[in-house]
């Protein structure tokens, strides 16, 4: 459902400060799996998580979402796109400050045109199922980390995305919130969720529901298959 | 609707930014009131003061015939009168004695005005409330004033006019011919000058131009030109003092650039969590126009509000003496208020118009950041 | 050269807007250049992100130029009291040759870039924005008006020199001169009358039909959208205002905006510029609906269109009918 072809990815290109964040990547992602990319800080694990997510162009090469085209499509295009399929869950989770949890979960689907209280239902909803009722009017700052962790799940969820992308999601966390969010991605891909998560965090790397594992170095892939252990 | 939805979303979080930043946004808020301020004053008063002019010379004759001597305006014989009652079309042809009488205690100049009313009963007069408060106490009694041969004449107050418009009678003294005559020494066949009235409108200026054939040393005012050359005036005065204040608007413009231009680690931080999570390069752009339009309103509505007290209920006390610029005793009249559509759009094109297009280009700046720079750093 | 608030407001004012046309152009030129969708490079992602600054600056500029026409006109008209003879606007527009050629600019500047700004939401809809080579080909176009506005705006008001003697409204606007304004004045009232309401009935049974789809084109009624305006100018000039000034020989369009008239001549104004703007667009909207990419959205475009069209010129129809049928004035 998400397919690469060749694509290369080239910053500052013609200035000596150029730099080839990615080159020759074939890739092939399938529905309703959990892919891992790992690799080192710098091999452009967050270059292609940009990329599989629409959320900039290649420089050269193709991607098709859904079939789609997506590689000439202009910026207003590829965010519709980008809002309708992808959820993203970031480092740090990246909440806004001095807003409640609940309106940091509806901050994705203001642009959508949606109307405010089926909007605030969504969101309820959302919380509750990741057990949050009862901090939902709480400012982002006073939020526990595992308490975080769990709003930036239900803010990447509000606009009903086909694809979960996850960036370094338990960089900060302790073992123990790391798994428990591993437990609550693999319930989700268990609803049907495909997900894809950049990470170098072994634990995730070694979680039973990891499907597939990408391995880049230097802007390339070196390995890919099914679930193997580094 | 869906627009709507999306318009409302958008400005809610808008407003709830601005909120969160209350301390940021307030500094340029003041200034951009104050800026407003300022302009407003001079648009309202200038505006004002043209109404009032129009009001106040709304009862004065058509037309005032001087004579002039070596150039200047001279005691026209009351002989005159009676070749301009000639003239076919005219009526109401009336001699008027009036001038100006310098107050040394107060240092205020008085207007002297013959009333007829008060012929019969020389030696008492009417004052205007700007003389009346320069009088000490509350029973005026008399009031002492220099004639031109030294001697002082003692004239009983006998009534204070009512102020309707206190620009022209705020410095009033009507007085009796009699009394008038012997103050200035001015012989009974001289009067100040002659005002006449022509029957057909339109056969002023024709009228004009056969007084200055008859009577070669007289110079006929029309009221019309009286009236272009203070609408000229005020008009002048308020273009020069806003060209003054061009400067502050100026400073105020590369302030509001610099603070859209340069914003802080955490705003841009917000924004690109906006990106990342899916708002768009235009969504940025209507919340940036939604944040202007907040401000700019809150600037106008504080701006004109301050400029309308200032003006209409604290008399333009930071600018009069720029405008108004005669006489000592007016300072303290207050104008009628009058605020209309044309005078706001105005002050919009001045102010919200320029704000607009400077924080254009910051505002696109903040909007463009690439929606992958919050996960590459 | 007269020096007061509101002319200092419109002269800062078409020096800002130049100057954004002018930075809008420079960029303009480089995406007719170097504009290629296909291609991911950082130089075309940058010409990308102009063309949002560019929208968004024309967007600014429409809305703002639409209020300085405004406040062009009532300042010419409230500075009837500084000239002698002047009674109203069309008196003191008239003090030299610069007063209507502004007006006459401002109004073009007006109509252009807001069909600019109809083919630029057009194309920001199509997926490979196809009209991008056109659109900024078209704004290097239309920035020369807005530029010459200004200066033209600034001739004006420089070369005012207070207390020349201009002819007002009444004589300006009788068809006892000659031009072309005299020339309107005393057309014939029937031909006028029939022209005003035939290319009215006409637009209304063609914006019927198109909603109805029975036509599918939008020529006709477009062209038909704009002989109304031609003839609601004429008509008001020459007929309609009569009965709004009540007075068989005031023929000036400008009076109708003074406060003695209710200021009905803003709602007036304003129908009368939607209609000129909307009715050329939905010409500029036919041959795009060949487009592969806008397939969807020109219909769409266009119905609102027309809808937008048919109420401006009903508006308009609306009140100046109403006021020819309830007047304390008629023609006899």
């Amino acid at each position: 459902m998400i397919e690469l072809k060749d694509v290369r990815k080239v910053y500052n290109a013609g200035k000596p400060s150029e730099f080839v964040a990615l080159d020759g990547i074939d890739l092939s992602l399938e529905a309703g799996r959990v892919t891992v990319l790992k690799g080192p800080s710098g091999s452009g694990k967050t270059t292609l998580l940009s990329l599989l997510g629409c959320m900039a162009r290649p420089t050269a090469g193709r991607i098709h979402v859904f079939g789609r085209e997506i590689t000439s499509l202009p910026e207003r295009f590829l965010t519709e796109v980008r809002r309708k399929t992808f959820g993203f869950i970031f480092q740090q989770f990246q909440l806004i400050k001095g807003m409640t949890a609940i309106e940091n979960v509806m901050i994705p689907a203001y642009p959508s045109g949606e109307r405010r209280a089926e909007l605030k239902a969504r969101a309820e909803k959302l919380l509750e199922m990741l057990n949050l009722s009862h901090r939902a009017e709480a400012n982002a700052e006073w939020l526990s980390g595992g308490e975080a962790q769990r709003v930036a799940i239900a803010r990447a969820l509000i606009n009903n995305p086909a694809v979960i992308i996850a960036d370094e999601p338990t960089a900060h966390l302790d073992t123990k919130l790391a798994r428990e969010f591993m437990e609550i991605i693999e319930n989700l891909n268990g609803g049907g969720m495909t997900v894809l998560i950049a990470s170098h965090d072994p634990l995730i790397h070694e979680s039973p529901g990891v499907d597939h594992v990408v391995t880049l170095k230097d802007g390339r892939i070196v390995s890919q298959g099914a679930f193997q252990c580094s | 609707m869906r627009w709507i939805e999306k318009q409302r979303n958008i400005l809610d979080f808008t407003l709830g930014s601005l909120l969160r930043r209350r301390g940021k946004s307030l500094a340029l808020l003041i200034v951009y009131s104050l800026v407003i301020f300022m302009l407003a004053s001079v648009i309202f008063f200038t505006h004002a003061i043209k109404k009032e002019a129009a009001v106040v010379l709304e009862g004065a004759p058509e037309m005032i015939v001087q004579r002039l001597i070596a150039g200047r305006h001279d005691l026209i014989p009351k002989s005159y009168a009676d070749t301009i009652r000639e003239i076919k079309g005219v009526y109401a042809v009336n001699g008027r004695l009036w001038g100006y009488y310098y107050d040394p205690t107060n240092g205020a100049n008085y207007t002297l005005m013959v009333d007829s009313d008060l012929n019969d009963t020389a030696g008492s007069i009417v004052i205007g409330k700007g003389v009346a408060r320069n009088l000490p106490g509350d029973n005026y009694g008399a009031i002492p004033l220099k004639a031109s041969d030294g001697s002082y004449l003692f004239l009983k107050v006998g009534g204070i006019l009512p102020a309707e418009s206190e620009l022209v009678s705020a410095d009033l003294i009507l007085m009796s011919e009699k009394d008038f005559r012997r103050m200035f020494g001015i012989p009974d066949e001289y009067v100040t000058d002659i005002t006449l009235q022509v029957r057909n409108p339109k056969e002023y200026t024709t009228v004009a131009t056969k007084i200055s054939q008859l009577l070669p040393d007289s110079r006929p005012i029309l009221k019309e030109e009286i009236l272009r050359t203070y609408d000229a005036v005020f008009d002048w005065r308020a273009g020069i003092l806003i060209v003054i204040l061009l400067g502050s608007i100026l400073a105020f413009l590369i302030l509001a650039w610099d603070r859209s231009a340069g914003l802080s680690v955490e705003e841009k931080h917000e924004t690109g969590i906006l990106k990342a999570l899916g708002w768009e390069t235009s969504d940025i752009l209507l919340m940036k126009f939604w944040e202007g339009v907040a401000i700019s309103l809150t600037s106008f509505l504080v701006g004109i509000l301050a400029a309308y007290v200032h003006v209409f209920f604290f008399a333009s006390g930071l600018f009069e003496p720029v405008l108004k610029g005669w006489s000592v005793l007016y300072p303290e009249f207050r104008l009628t208020p009058f605020i209309d559509g044309y005078q706001v759009a105005t002050l919009f094109l001045l102010t919200v118009v320029p704000f607009t297009i400077a924080t254009i280009i910051p505002a696109w700046r903040t909007a463009t950041i690439d929606p992958d720079t919050m996960m590459r750093t | 050269m007269l020096v007061n608030p509101p002319i200092l407001a419109l002269l800062i004012f078409s020096a800002l807007a130049s100057a954004m046309l002018l930075y809008s152009c420079v960029y303009g030129i480089r995406i007719i250049k170097g504009w290629n969708i296909k291609s991911g490079s950082e130089y075309q992602l940058s010409l990308e992100r102009r063309t949002y600054l560019i929208s968004t600056i024309i967007n600014y500029v429409f809305v703002f130029q639409l209020l300085s026409f405004f406040v062009f006109i009532y300042t010419a008209d409230q500075l009837h009291t500084v000239f002698a003879g002047a009674m109203c606007a069309a008196g003191t527009l008239n003090l030299n040759e610069w007063g209507y050629r502004t007006v006459l600019l401002k109004f073009l500047t007006c109509v252009f870039s807001g069909v600019w700004l109809l083919i630029n939401y057009v194309d920001n809809r199509g997926y490979d924005y196809p009209l991008i080579k056109k659109k900024y080909g078209l704004l290097l176009l239309i920035a020369p008006f807005a530029l010459i506005e200004g200066v033209v705006q600034g001739l004006y008001f420089f070369g005012l020199e207070p207390d020349v003697i201009t002819s007002c409204c009444g004589t300006l606007f009788t068809s006892e001169n000659e031009g072309i304004t005299a020339g309107i004045v005393s057309l014939p009232r029937l031909l006028v009358q029939g022209a005003f309401f035939g290319t009215l009935a006409l637009t209304v049974l063609l914006g019927i039909a198109h909603l109805r789809r029975r036509i599918l084109r939008g020529y006709p009624f477009a062209l038909s959208s704009i002989a109304a305006s031609a003839a609601s100018a004429v008509a008001f000039m020459s007929v309609i205002c009569l009965f709004f000034y009540e007075s068989p020989l005031h023929h000036c369009p400008f009076c109708v905006l003074q406060k003695g008239y209710g200021y009905i001549g803003y709602p007036i104004y304003f129908s009368f510029l939607a209609a000129a703007v909307s009715g050329p667009a939905i010409a500029v909207l036919d041959p795009l609906n060949r487009i592969e990419s806008l397939k969807t959205v020109v219909p769409s475009v266009r119905k609102r269109l027309i809808w937008l069209t048919l109420g401006a010129h009903s508006l308009f129809a609306g009140i100046t009918i109403y006021e020819m049928i309830f007047s304390k004035f008629q023609l006899q």
